[in-house]
Formats: structure tokens, sequence, C-alpha cells
């Protein structure tokens, strides 16, 4: 079982690591998804480092808590997280979207390296999530399953389809995370098409639900997780309210970095502001 | 009669007509007493599909999502990623069409162990009408890598096709009707993935079905072998993988090729055949199906005969083939 982290201070130097990693990453594949990387940063820590029970040299354990990155495009972000758990070699992330590499452009099943499904069209992930929940209930298995989500996400029907399973069958070996950074390719959510209310919506489908006004706040995203841990009879969502591009200046809160890597220029500034000398 | 010959597993006439959809819910039950990992998931339409039978035997493995197919397939696809073997069953239309990209997202493309079986596929829905009678669904999930496509021809193949299914590792679409299917199978017919089964053998014309058209084809040998044209019947259930070895074999020593089917004869059981045989043995050939266009509310088997998907559309699809390779040869000569 792998080693949990249980200092802040630990945590916080793990997700600066990671965010170096995903720069270093998308600039060497030239093309991917900074803004939504960096936005989940925090909370991917916080689940592989602090709450899943896994084990990078036995992937395939039967007990282990499941992930699905139902955001399928913010994968740079998981598989720092995963070569920094130990899944695989960190130079592995240098192959990023190459042919053949095991870090596709989005992710695909393969527990070797920890990806636990195909995701990256979105309003697939929390169904299959579901589906892992269902059939460790139907086993008795104390396995819980997460599964996080982008906001864009929540325009697809069938995100809706499955939030609504959930609730009816009361799933509470679950718990969703919204990775609420408020843009979406085309730009802010609330220009494109416009979700709000989050919380409410998703209290109103039968969930219990946690608002994090900071969801890249390594302390509120730990207790939310324990809350939803603690919480019987209902499927528990996060909506974590986070920052677009989250860590770098010169990428945070613009939408126009939804798709793009960085460049050499970026890249550097980017580090600087990192603590890593470029 | 005409020197082609039947197969000893073939019965001389199809005997009664059952619904096909009741002997998969059936087959359902059995296997859910051998397999404790066999899950079933429905949306909405656990009585037509028949899943119901196995919903009151076994509610614990049971599963209702509700219209909602797409939530279905990927849940499916869960189960599958936790050693569970699943079964979504809806109608064909929803299946493939509604929830075609989670099937392919979710399903083929991570290779899972999901049992895709449609009820209500052709036009033998009948008055329902053409927005619930799929005609492409064989299309669309033969095109998926990793899927496997099986379209069975009566009750007798349909369950030997669910239990051969549920020991096949990897995705899998089984496309059944709504309508009683005629038998024509005894018990000592043995279904294969990716094995065509010859059901008659004869020199001059190849006729490869699937689906409710086997019948049909097996009628139009009769009609065709008193006229001197003695036929091959080809079963081709396994749409994918084909058979490629026996439909050559078959073809090459036809003079021509009819292709039978309850689909559109653009990308189905037709469009199959034809890209076997345009790379490996072309022959003069006609596809009887829906000729790329929607379906209608009626009767769903006077349907068969309105569309011309009947066993005298195959016998005059094979006079035309005759006539037109005469015509050839006399101008070769």
């Amino acid at each position: 079982m792998f080693k949990k982290i249980k200092e802040i201070s630990g945590l916080i130097d793990i997700a600066r690591k990671v965010r170096i990693d995903i720069l270093r990453s998308l600039h060497n594949a030239k093309s991917g998804h900074t803004g939504g990387s960096l936005s989940s940063v925090e909370i991917l820590v916080a689940l592989y480092f602090s709450e899943l029970r896994h084990d990078p040299k036995n992937p395939r354990w039967e007990g282990r808590d499941r992930f699905i990155l139902s955001k399928g495009h913010g994968v740079p972000a998981l598989y720092s997280v995963l070569a920094n758990a130990g899944y695989f070699p960190r130079e592995e992330l240098m192959t990023l979207r190459k042919p053949g590499s095991r870090l596709q452009g989005h992710p695909e099943y393969d527990l070797d390296i920890g990806i636990e499904a195909t995701t990256g069209s979105l309003g697939h992930g929390l169904s299959v999530a579901n589906g892992m929940a269902l059939s460790a209930r139907m086993d008795k298995k104390d396995v819980r399953v997460y599964a996080l989500l982008s906001d864009g996400e929540l325009q697809e029907g069938a995100t809706w389809e499955a939030i609504t399973t959930s609730s009816h069958r009361k799933i509470d070996n679950l718990c969703a995370i919204v990775d609420r950074n408020r843009f979406q390719n085309d730009g802010a959510m609330d220009k494109i098409k416009d979700i709000e209310p989050v919380p409410d919506k998703w209290r109103a489908f039968g969930w219990e639900v946690e608002n994090l006004p900071d969801g890249n706040n390594l302390p509120s995203i730990l207790t939310a997780l324990v809350k939803a841990k603690q919480t019987k009879g209902k499927p528990f969502a996060i909506i974590a309210n986070t920052i677009k591009g989250k860590g770098v200046s010169i990428f945070e809160n613009k939408g126009n970095y939804h798709g793009v890597a960085p460049n050499d220029e970026e890249l550097k500034v980017a580090l600087i502001e990192l603590g890593e000398a470029a | 009669m005409s020197r082609s010959k039947l197969s000893d597993y073939v019965l001389e006439e199809s005997n009664e007509s059952v619904y096909i959809r009741e002997t998969y819910g059936k087959t359902l039950v059995e296997l859910g007493k051998e397999y404790p990992n066999l899950v079933v998931l429905d949306a909405d339409l656990t009585v037509s599909t028949k899943t119901n039978l196995f919903g009151k035997e076994f509610p614990d493995r049971f599963f209702t999502m509700g219209v909602s197919e797409q939530d279905m397939m990927a849940t499916a696809a869960g189960f599958a990623l936790c050693g569970k073997i699943p079964f979504a069953s809806t109608f064909a239309v929803f299946a493939t069409g509604r929830a075609w990209e989670h099937v392919r997202q979710s399903i083929a493309f991570p290779n899972l162990n999901v049992k895709i079986v449609s009820t209500h596929a052709g036009v033998t829905v009948g008055e329902d009408g053409a927005t619930h009678q799929a005609l492409e669904d064989i299309a669309l999930m033969r095109v998926l890598p990793n899927m496997t496509v099986i379209v069975p021809a009566d009750s007798v193949e349909t369950e030997k096709v669910i239990r051969t299914v549920i020991e096949h590792k990897g995705p899998a679409y089984v496309r059944l009707a709504r309508a009683k299917f005629p038998t024509i199978f005894k018990e000592s017919y043995k279904f294969e993935i990716g094995k065509a089964n010859v059901l008659r053998e004869g020199n001059h014309v190849g006729i490869f079905t699937a689906g409710i058209m086997v019948n049909e084809s097996l009628e139009a040998a009769k009609i065709l072998g008193k006229e001197g044209i003695s036929s091959s019947v080809v079963n081709v259930s396994s749409v994918k993988p084909i058979d490629v070895q026996t439909i050559v074999e078959i073809a090459t020593k036809s003079e021509a090729v009819v292709t039978a089917e309850e689909h559109s004869i653009i990308g189905g059981l037709g469009g199959a055949v034809a890209e076997v045989l345009g790379e490996c043995c072309p022959k003069p050939m006609k596809r009887i199906g829906m000729r790329d266009r929607f379906g209608t509310s009626g009767d769903g088997m006077k349907l068969l005969e309105f569309f011309g998907l009947k066993a005298k559309n195959i016998v005059k699809a094979v006079h035309e083939l005759l006539e037109f390779n005469s015509n050839r040869k006399s101008v070769v000569l």
C-alpha cells in the first residue's frame, strides 16, 4: 500500500513538482491542455498522496480505490501525479502524446500505469464510476470510487443521466469532484453556456454537496474528502472552485490556454515562478 | 428438385415460430445460475427485451437504468472493469444509434467484456414505424474495432449465440428482433464466432444471409431447385469476424451471389460480403435489403413483403443475375 503524506507542507511541495512536470511534458509535446491540467493539481495530489488506498507497485490490487479522470483532457496532471507516486518513471512523461507511448493525448485504460478507464470524450466517466461502485457494493467490498469531472462536462446531457443513477441507487462509496475552473474550450462558461447554480443542481439531483470556495486549497480538499467518506446513503459531490491555469500567473484565468501548450518563453517564466531554475 | 444438399442440422421444413428475444431472456436466467458475475442492464424496455425474466430471478444483479442508454453503456463498462460480465439490452436503434459514442469510447476501444444484446431490429418491428426500426445497426457496430457482431437466425441459434458470447472475451453485439422467427435448426446445430454455416450446398448460385432472411433464403433455394437452379445458402450469423474462407469457397463455385438481410444494403451483411468478394473473388452480385431508405408502420411480417424482403425477391435477383451472366457470356463469345 502507498505510504500517505500527512503534512500539508509535503503535499504542497508535491503539487509544485507535479506542476513542473506537467509544464515540461506539455512543452515537450508541443500540444495539450495546460489550463485544465494546472487547475486539477491539488485535487489529484490530495487523492493520490493522501486519500486513495492504492499501491503503485501492485496496480492490479483488487482492493484498491478507483479513480476515473472523466475530464480526460486534463491527463497531463494525472500522468505527472502517477509518475511522482511511482507508477512509472518520471522520464516517461517526455513521451506524452507520442506515437506508441503509454501516455496518449487522452487517457487509455492501462492498469500498468494506473489508468483505470479510457476517457476524454466528456460525459462518460461518472457512468463508468457508477458501474465500478455498484460492482464493489455487489461484492460487499470496501472499495471507494472517485471521479473528477470538468465543469464544461456538466453541459453534457449524459452527465446528468449518470448523476441521476448515482442518487437513485444511493451510491455512497462514490465521490464526484467537479473542477469548477469556469472556462471551456471556447471561452468563459458564463458567456458560452452558463451552468449555474452548480451546487444547487447537484443537490436537486439528490447528492450531498460540499462547495469549496477555494478548490486549490489542499486542507479544504482533504476535509471535504473526509466528509465524503462519512456520508452514508447518498452520493457525495465536491464542487471545487479552482483557478484555470493555477500556479503560473501568465496562465491563470486565461481562457486561451485551455488547449494550448507552453512555448519556450512561457515555460521559462513558469519554471522560475515555480521556483525551478529554467 | 435441385441437386443441392441440405445440411443435416437444418429442419426439412421450418418449425413453429418463436420469439427469439424470449429465448434470450430464458437463456439469461439459465446463465445467471452458472455465472455469478453476470449482471444485466436495461434502459426501460425490460418487458420487450425480456430481460425482466432475469430481473425476477436475480434482482440484485439486475439494473434498470431508465431511459438513459448512454449511461447504461458506460455503466456496463464500469462493471466490466471490475470483472463482471454485463449484458446491456434495449432496442437496436437506441443501443447502437443513441449510445454509439459511449459504445465506441468506453466499450469497444478499451476492449471491455460487455455484451450488447439488442432487440427490435429491422422492419419487423412493425407498427411502431421507422423511428424504431433499426436498419443501420449492423453497419454501426461492424465498423468498430474489437467488436464482434452476431445476427442469429432462429431460437435454436439464439440460445447458442448467447451461451457463446458470454464465454467470449471482449465486446459483442447480438442483434435480435421483435417478431417471431420460424425455427429452422435442429438442436445439433453448432454456432461458432467467425464461422459461417453452409445450410444448403449447390453449384449455380450462392446466397449469403442472416437473421430472419435465412428462412426466406432457404425458401428461395427450394423454388430455384424446382426450376433446376442449384443454390447454396450460407448463414453468415457471425457478420464480424466474417468467415472469408467459406464465403470465398462458395462464391468460387457459384456463377453469381445474392445477399439477403433485414438491414440497409449499405454497410451491413451485403456490404461485408461485397468487401470480401471484391478483394478475393469478384462475382456478379445483388444485395437484397433495405435500399437506402427508412421503414414505415405496418404489420411486421407484411412489411417484409412491402419492402421486397421475401423468398420471391431473392429468386428474382437470381434470375436477373443468371440472365446477366448469360448475356455477358454471349457478348464475350
